[in-house]
């Protein structure tokens, strides 16, 4: 029986999604797990696996198309149900007056049982809500019917009790084949790509003319702003920046990839930060918990959310799992295969969520020092600078040379004090000058 | 129990004679209850029966009635005091919603008001916009009292000895086109019906019909055409507004899941409202279809006797609405 492809929730606040393009074509077989798409999201671009067994019988969006979240985007079923599904009619056909067509244009094809053609989901709020009565959405459910194969019969097409008491139970299995072909017509309704997309307030008037260039903000641009202007009006941040002496973490780094033959496998300063920062946090739970107005959850797993810049703008954070009981090498690895990815916009969804604590390493860039936004719910995010030659005061009060590098730790006063934070710091300054520490 | 069918009026007037044999303290007070018996003569023959002690009548002054009972009342006497009609009550509207239901409340139960008021309601009679009201609602509104509108005469004796009986203040609201109407009602002077039930009237699966008094008489009419065609309706008669008992109503939507409230009241912030209103609370995943009200038209009652008609409920009227949710 044909299941849908079900646009993903991919975090709590994700509305809809745009499919950036398919990776799997019509007719072909697709196992659970394997990915099929490429979905814009407001935070990534994410590849979205399958979550069944099956052929590929339909392909609904288009690629570039706004989908609801909980709208179906395809079907899978068996081989033959797509023989019998796809064949009619062709995807793109008659695309333009299907839009027009109000749902009492279902009965010009009376083999198929379906009000779904311009109403795909029952879930989905707004543009594809199914009218059904209460009773009858529930006995659907009981009875594992699929609203969108109901034809209802109550007043305006309304789904009712004797709609489902109706429904023939036994032809499922050959029904499924009717929302395959329905749909061919563009199913999903038309988001408005524009519509929900938050708009920050500007001060003065937007300039127009040839000197300057207007530039739409894309999504994640959008989704950025609005986020961290969230945190930064929400958050009561404060900052505490320490210097760290890096010389020995460096020469450690050196040594330890002189001994690793693979490039991909190499350890970067990024990882040992990582690293570092989860031990580090072992002893200060406090701030890897996350704020949620009138309590804290305390986080047990220690996942360190990484910052990637993305080559078209914008940010993603990839998410460490477990960083204080991984090992360097692993980490590398991971790290450096995750950060490819995301920056191809292929990350999985789980891997850019679930960070209990941030980092954000501007470090190759030359950079003295920065502060970063804090990422909520989380407590504290560290924003890490360039490990730099300067001149220091040494031990016997003389003038010399170090590797210095320094860090900015911003902290939600509504969860931590300045004293905590600079305890973290200290903790986290002894590690990184003492690091043969992070190999054990 | 031999029950005879008698009128409505008949049992009421069954229900305050036996009740004023039973307990010496009951008494009668009112415009015309004493010689001349009775607006709709449901007193007629107690002032020989009673005497002009236990039977009084009183000036017309509404606001008078209603308050000496009260005031009786808290002295320790049981009145059962009588407004011709409810049109009347407007004027004493402060004896019962200020005084009936707050003394007890407002002394902190130093004391109790146990009395009733009698009144009749409904329109249809050609009377006018101003004396073919049926304001229960309105009354229904306040806590502090009940609220009783029976629609048979079994119901008419039981709910009012009921009423006498309770050390609570009731206002007694009898159907003035219904006191000819006429159910088998038992003799036993100790047949008394619960305070706040509602009432199964007539079975059935496909739609549940709320209503009382006017609205269940057309009901019932409603009822057998729809059976003609296939449609059977249960009609919960609620009996009393205050305490209102919803409980069979709810249990009954869960198996018709479709609802139609029927009233004399006018349509805004009516019993279909407050009906309609625990329907979606109580009974959201077996709603069918939204509940659907019946109640007269939004306008003062015409007098003119075709569209006063008009303007309130009617069997075709219900059968309408029913076909419209089923």
């Amino acid at each position: 029986m044909a299941e849908p492809i079900i646009m993903p929730k991919l975090g709590f606040d994700m509305a809809e999604g745009t499919l950036i393009r398919w990776t799997v074509e019509i007719g072909q077989a697709i196992k659970k797990g394997d990915v099929i798409a490429e979905i814009e999201t407001d935070k990534a671009t994410i590849e979205i696996e399958s979550t069944v067994e099956g052929t590929v019988l339909q392909l609904l969006a288009q690629p570039g198309e706004v989908v609801a979240v909980g709208s179906p985007i395809g079907y899978v079923g068996a081989p033959d149900e797509a023989v019998a599904g796809v064949g009619a009619p062709a995807p793109q056909a008659a695309p333009a007056p299907q839009q027009e067509a109000a749902p009492a244009a279902a009965p010009a094809r009376p083999a198929v049982p379906v009000e779904a053609a311009p109403q795909p989901s029952a879930e989905a709020g707004g543009d594809g809500f199914i009218k059904a009565s209460p009773i009858a959405r529930r006995l659907a459910d009981e009875r594992g019917i699929d609203l969108r194969r109901v034809k209802g019969t109550g007043p305006g097409g309304r789904i009712t009790k004797k709609d489902i008491e109706n429904f023939p139970v036994e032809e499922a299995p050959a029904a499924p084949v009717a929302p395959a072909a329905a749909p061919a017509a563009p199913v999903p309704p038309p988001i408005p790509p524009e519509a929900p997309r938050p708009t920050m307030p500007t001060f003065t008037e937007v300039p127009s003319g040839p000197d300057v260039e207007i530039i739409p903000l894309s999504r994640i641009r959008a989704r950025i702003g609005q986020r961290l202007v969230e945190s930064k009006q929400f958050v009561p941040h404060f900052y505490v920046t320490n210097e760290i002496d890096v010389a020995r973490a460096l020469e450690l780094r050196a040594q330890l990839n002189e001994s690793i033959s693979d490039p991909a496998g190499k350890i970067t300063v990024n990882d040992l930060i990582v690293k570092a920062v989860a031990l580090t946090l072992r002893e200060f739970p406090n701030l890897n918990s996350h704020y949620y107005g009138d309590k804290l959850v305390r986080h047990k797993r220690i996942n360190i959310g990484i910052a990637v810049a993305l080559p078209e703008g914008g940010l993603v954070n990839v998410t460490s799992y477990d960083a204080d009981k991984t090992s360097l090498g692993t980490m590398a690895a991971n790290h450096r295969d995750m950060i490819t990815r995301a920056r191809e916009g292929k990350v999985r969804p789980h891997e850019i969520e679930g960070s209990t604590f941030s980092v954000s390493n501007l470090g190759p860039f030359d950079v003295e020092h920065f502060i970063a936004i804090i990422n909520p719910p989380e407590a504290a995010i560290l924003a890490v600078g360039s490990a730099r030659r300067v001149p220091v005061v040494l031990e016997d009060g003389t003038l010399g040379v170090g590797m210095r590098m320094k860090a900015t730790l911003s902290v939600d006063h509504r969860v931590s004090d300045g004293v905590e934070a600079a305890q973290f710091m200290q903790k986290l300054k002894e590690l990184l000058e003492n690091p043969m520490r992070l190999l054990i | 129990m031999a029950d005879r069918p008698i009128t409505y009026r008949e049992a009421l007037s069954a229900a305050l004679r036996e009740e004023m044999q039973r307990d010496e303290r009951v008494f009668i007070m009112g415009e015309e209850v004493g010689v001349w018996g009775g607006t709709y003569a449901v007193t007629r023959g107690f002032l020989d029966e009673f005497g002009a002690k236990r039977v009084r009548d009183t000036p017309i002054s509404e606001m008078v009635i209603v308050g000496a009972a009260v005031g009786a009342a808290m002295a320790g006497l049981r009145p059962v005091a009588e407004l011709m009609t409810i049109n009347f009550a407007f004027v004493a509207m402060d004896a019962i919603v200020n005084h009936m239901a707050k003394v007890r409340y407002m002394f902190n139960g130093q004391f109790t008001v146990p009395m009733v008021v009698r009144t009749t309601t409904g329109g249809g009679k050609q009377l006018g916009a101003t004396h073919s009201h049926a304001p229960e609602v309105v009354f229904a509104h306040f806590p502090g009292y009940y609220v009783a509108v029976p629609g048979t005469a079994y119901d008419a004796k039981g709910m009012l000895k009921a009423a006498i009986r309770d050390d609570n203040p009731v206002l007694f609201v009898e159907h003035s086109t219904m006191l000819q109407r006429r159910s088998p009602v038992p003799d036993d002077p100790d047949f008394v019906l619960p305070i706040g039930k509602s009432d199964i009237k007539r079975q059935g699966r496909d739609v549940t019909i709320v209503t009382y008094q006017k609205g269940l008489e057309y009901s019932l009419i409603a009822a057998e055409e729809l059976a003609k065609e296939g449609i059977e309706a249960e009609i919960i008669d609620l009996r009393w507004l205050r305490p209102l008992d919803l409980e069979p109503v709810f249990e009954s939507f869960k198996k018709t899941n479709r609802c139609v409230v029927v009233e004399e009241s006018l349509p805004m912030f009516n019993v279909g409202a407050e009906v309609a209103a625990q329907i979606q609370q109580e009974c959201f995943d077996w709603m069918d279809a939204p509940v659907k009200r019946v109640a007269a038209m939004d306008i003062p009652l015409p007098y003119a006797r075709e569209i006063e008609q008009m303007a309130l409920p009617s069997p075709e009227k219900i059968i309408r609405a029913v076909k419209e949710v089923v």
